[in-house]
């Protein structure tokens, strides 16, 4: 259950519509379920009353989608900003990717967002709706009644271990800043770094033998950024599964984890919009740790400019033959 | 489609030897885009060159590939051969088949095998190669000199004699380095500071010369011709142009219990203090870490009896930027730490010292102004013992020491043996040794004199323990020769420790990107044929910091760089090297990382406005490489996420295509 209000937001988003301080809104739009909701633009407040949603559904990440929004049009978009996406929002602006001036942010906290596979897998088929209320969710469904879960239990993962509920950019702040968390999202990546060679290699093979390359991580990812995406080419003779043997299993997201070390702010979209479920974002934490041990404390986003550990030089660096000896250590 | 000719040399047998080049230019031949291969004992030579002129006029070759040595020997000749024949110079590749290939293999079929791959990765770069133009930047005629030694300082007169503006700078407060702190000099024992000091006397009356005294490098950008160098004038507290260095400061400070590093620790100077009396600059410093007035705020004499008013409390480091072309690193050596000898007792018993210390003991301007007496109880010594190679050439002990030889302790030690049997006849005189190593003009004679006419007893072997016994030292050693084991009953042991780069020449490697080999001496861009130069362009390299040396061999080394410098500085313009790196536009997204890896700031960013898809116009962020400035790195290559930046001779179409025929 979050804490701030759809009605609170779309009435902040009214007034800065009214005021002219900004012309356009980014929300999260009701779908044909409750739990569906759809990243949309808004242009008034007619459209806000009647679509806008914010939830334990808004997942959404929208920093992503203001490099677009900010080039259409003159005047301002509204974005609204849950602790994790402010990270994002800082991100792109580090590698110049929007105008600062053509947005006006609203940072809100957010309590943790809801998994709905997590509520699909408790609950069963026929949800027709689903309504929280305070630490417990209620599900409609259409042969069973009405089901009561725990919101606890379907937590999406990456909330589970949120790394911190402070908003880190904002031009306005409804409600407290959170502090960051010193959470324990290596965990996993840690179970992972034990696993023999072979296991880890099974393991991956099974995850990502799944993937049917709808692109949805790379078109979500707030670090996915490029002009022209290598993966597009035609005579890269990647550019799809269907001319590709094994790619999507052995390198595509792989060479992606590459692609975004250093500059993912460990938002965790790419596994949240995987329609087949693939734990993607732990590759990328696996970098984010490496580079934390390798480098010192490092997290993306967490200011406008700074230097990513692998774009910058200091002389304390720790040399390469010291950081494969650590592998071999941790391998061993 | 390219016409590419392949020239396999033989290098002699160098390559000849274990590669069979008549198998690899058969083999070259049916590469896609080769029209022509052959083969021919040196193609280096003229006569080979002209093989390649002829196949280039013959054959209308647009391209060729040259499987020899390093690129790094001989890229240029091939590149002026291609050029004679009216080639664009930068459709030349080499394909290593020596150093990487025929020299590291013992069996033919291998190093033919490898040979032929390494061809076809050339030839497949050669197929997209597309000629380049390189571009000129001017030379800021001024060099750097890092270190005041010896070294740094015929550098800096050398260069500043053909009428070039030179700066040194010098950690130390004074310039002159080791070579004032020895007594005499081998092999014709003339006094070190008798000719050291009119140097550094030249140096600071010179014209040319600036003096950066009590100063480091602390950043370095820019590349050859055009460094930008950032240099930290450490406070002082003293004004430099104020102090006529009377010394009265010196004499009145009452905290006189500071180490006098001059003397290597073995008498205390003062807070404020002038390390020698012929230092240049010959003005005061005041120590932090001992001054009350700074430590605490009491004291403040030296500002009082200062007639000059040259005492300035309030002084803080200052950073200077200059601009240089030529940047040469003279920051010479240092004993190793004695602290893992354990079995010489050198911690344990003062009267076992260093050479460096034995120096100062026996020098006129000393802690015991030049009477040899024990550092305990300042008694003559009647019996001292010489230790040589302690620490050099100690493979086995790498943790302790070093695995080279420091070159310099046969001839010190001969010469410390030699003096003190001159002077103090009544001593004897043991010196250990593993071998004695005297080449050099006069050397062996000097060191053959020490031991025919002043009688010291020179002994193969090593001593395995010194144990301080009451006033004496109980050294307990090995005679090889003789083959028994030896007990001498000494009063003085004096270690010939073994030499090793100052410790600010690692950071100081990396801000100018030198290359170090793994003891830490600065690397030559050849080790015979550019000994003086390092692999970076426009970074020189003098005295000990490229590898042990006597002062003969510093000196001779100092003038080979600074006719090396002066030959870079001598140009008007360079002309630079075309292989640079240039964005594409359509893929740039603005993100800035390689702006930001940039080490010569060669990148910049621009607003430039697209025709976009839809027939509307866009205002995009984008990259833009100064030619002039870019070095061909190529960290912005491989930093780009968008994979917008190339390299021009390097393309990645090009590495890849190299790594496909390789995998192939």
């Amino acid at each position: 259950m979050q804490k701030v209000t759809s009605e609170l937001l779309v009435k902040k988003a009214s007034e800065l519509l009214e005021n002219g301080t900004v012309t356009r809104v980014l929300g999260w739009k009701k779908g044909e379920f409750s739990y569906d909701l759809t990243p949309a633009v808004f242009e008034s407040g007619e459209e806000l009353i009647k679509d806008f949603v914010f939830s334990d559904f808004s997942g959404a990440n929208f920093s992503k989608y203001l490099i677009k929004e900010t080039k259409k049009a003159d005047g301002k978009v509204l974005v609204f900003l849950k602790p994790c996406d402010s990270y994002s929002f800082n991100q792109l602006l580090t590698e110049h990717r929007f105008d600062r001036e053509k947005v006006y942010a609203i940072g809100i906290p957010c309590e943790g967002m809801a998994d709905v596979d997590k509520i699909k897998k408790n609950v069963g088929d026929g949800i027709i709706d689903i309504i929280s209320d305070g630490d417990r969710i209620v599900v409609k469904t259409l042969y069973d009644g009405d089901k009561e879960i725990a919101a606890d239990d379907v937590k999406a993962e990456r909330c589970i271990v949120c790394k911190s509920k402070k908003c880190v950019a904002y031009d306005e702040l409804l409600g407290d800043n959170g502090e960051v968390i010193d959470s324990e999202r290596f965990d996993e990546v840690e179970k992972l770094e034990k696993m023999t060679d072979d296991e880890r290699f099974a393991f991956w093979q099974n995850e990502l033998s799944r993937c049917i390359r709808c692109n949805a991580c790379r078109d979500v990812c707030p670090a996915c950024t490029c002009e022209k995406c290598v993966f597009d080419n035609p005579k890269s003779g990647v550019e799809n599964k269907a001319i590709s043997d094994s790619f999507e299993e052995k390198m595509f997201h792989i060479i992606r984890a590459f692609h975004v070390a250093g500059r993912c702010t460990d938002c965790g979209e790419c596994s949240r919009v995987c329609p087949q479920g693939i734990p993607l974002h732990l590759l990328n934490r696996k970098f984010i740790k490496d580079i934390n041990e390798f480098y010192g404390e490092y997290q993306a986003g967490a200011e406008i400019g700074s230097r990513a550990p692998l774009v910058n030089y200091t002389l304390d660096d720790i040399e390469p033959v010291d950081a494969v000896k650590k592998g071999e250590a941790d391998n061993a | 489609m390219q016409r590419i000719g392949v020239f396999v040399c033989w290098c002699g047998s160098n390559i000849a030897g274990t590669v069979d080049v008549e198998a690899v230019s058969e083999a070259l031949k049916s590469e896609p885009g080769v029209v022509f291969s052959t083969n021919y004992q040196y193609m280096c030579s003229q006569a080979g060159q002209d093989i390649i002129k002829n196949a280039i006029a013959e054959h209308k070759l647009t391209g060729i590939v040259v499987c020899s040595c390093s690129p790094r020997m001989h890229e240029a000749t091939f590149r002026k051969t291609a050029a004679a024949a009216g080639l664009n110079p930068y459709m030349v590749e080499i394909a290593n088949i020596r150093e990487q290939c025929s020299w590291i293999h013992k069996d033919m079929a291998t190093g033919t095998e490898k040979a032929i791959i390494l061809g076809k990765a050339a030839v497949a770069k050669v197929n997209l190669n597309a000629p380049l133009t390189p571009g000129e930047s001017p030379v800021t005629k001024r060099a750097l000199v890092i270190g005041g030694g010896i070294a740094g300082i015929q550098t800096a007169l050398d260069i500043a004699d053909a009428g070039f503006p030179v700066d040194i700078v010098e950690t130390k407060p004074t310039i002159g380095g080791k070579m004032a702190q020895l007594d005499k000099t081998f092999p014709t024992l003339d006094c070190a500071a008798c000719i050291l000091t009119p140097k550094m006397v030249d140096v600071a009356q010179h014209e040319n010369i600036r003096i950066f005294s009590y100063s480091e490098v602390v950043e370095v950008g820019g590349f050859v011709g055009n460094f930008d160098v950032k240099i930290k004038k450490k406070a002082r507290y003293v004004k430099e142009d104020v102090c006529t260095g009377c010394g009265i400061c010196t004499e009145k400070c009452p905290m006189k219990k500071a180490p006098n590093e001059f003397n290597m620790g073995m008498d205390n100077r003062p807070a404020v203090y002038i390390p020698f009396a012929q230092a240049v600059p010959k003005v005061a410093t005041i120590d932090p870490n001992y001054c009350n007035m700074l430590k605490n705020g009491k004291c403040g004499l030296c500002a009082k009896v200062c007639t000059a008013g040259a005492i300035d409390y309030t002084q803080k480091d200052e950073i200077i930027e200059e601009k240089y072309g030529a940047i040469v690193a003279a920051t010479g050596f240092n004993p190793i730490s004695m602290d893992k000898f354990d079995e010489y007792a050198y911690n344990q018993s003062k009267d076992v010292i260093t050479s460096l210390e034995f120096e100062r003991l026996t020098n006129a301007a000393g802690p015991t102004a030049g009477k040899l007496l024990r550092p305990s109880d300042g008694e003559h010594p009647h019996t001292i013992v010489f230790v040589q190679c302690v620490g050099s050439r100690c493979a086995a002990c790498a943790e302790k020491g070093k695995e080279y030889c420091s070159k310099i302790c046969c001839m010190y030690t001969a010469k410390h043996a030699m003096l003190t049997r001159d002077k103090y006849p009544d001593t004897d005189v043991y010196v250990f040794y593993i071998d004695v190593r005297t080449p050099g003009k006069s050397f062996d004679e000097f060191y053959r004199r020490a031991v025919e006419e002043y009688g010291v007893h020179y002994i193969k072997g090593m001593v395995g323990k010194v144990s301080p016994e009451g006033n004496k030292l109980m050294v307990q050693a090995s005679d090889l020769l003789a083959n028994k084991q030896l007990h001498i009953e000494a009063d003085l042991v004096v270690l010939a420790a073994a030499i090793e780069p100052d410790k600010s020449a690692r950071p100081l490697a990396t801000m100018l990107t030198a290359s170090m080999d793994t003891n830490d001496f600065f690397t030559e861009a050849h080790p015979k044929l550019r000994p003086v130069e390092s692999p970076t362009a426009g970074v020189f390299l003098s005295g000990t910091c490229q590898g042990p040396k006597d002062i003969p061999e510093t000196v001779s080394q100092a003038s080979a760089a600074a006719a090396k410098v002066i030959g870079l500085l001598a140009k008007d313009k360079l002309t630079g090297n075309p292989c640079v790196a240039h964005s594409d536009e359509l893929m740039c997204n603005g993100c800035s990382s390689c702006e930001r890896v940039c080490p010569y700031g060669a990148i910049t960013y621009v607003d430039k406005e697209f025709r976009m898809p839809d027939r509307t116009t866009a205002i995009r962020r984008v990259a833009s490489v100064n030619t002039a400035v870019c070095q061909g790195c190529g960290a912005c290559t491989v930093a780009c996420p968008s994979g917008a930046m190339d390299l021009n001779g390097f393309k990645n179409a090009q590495i890849m295509a190299e790594v496909d025929a390789i995998c192939k």
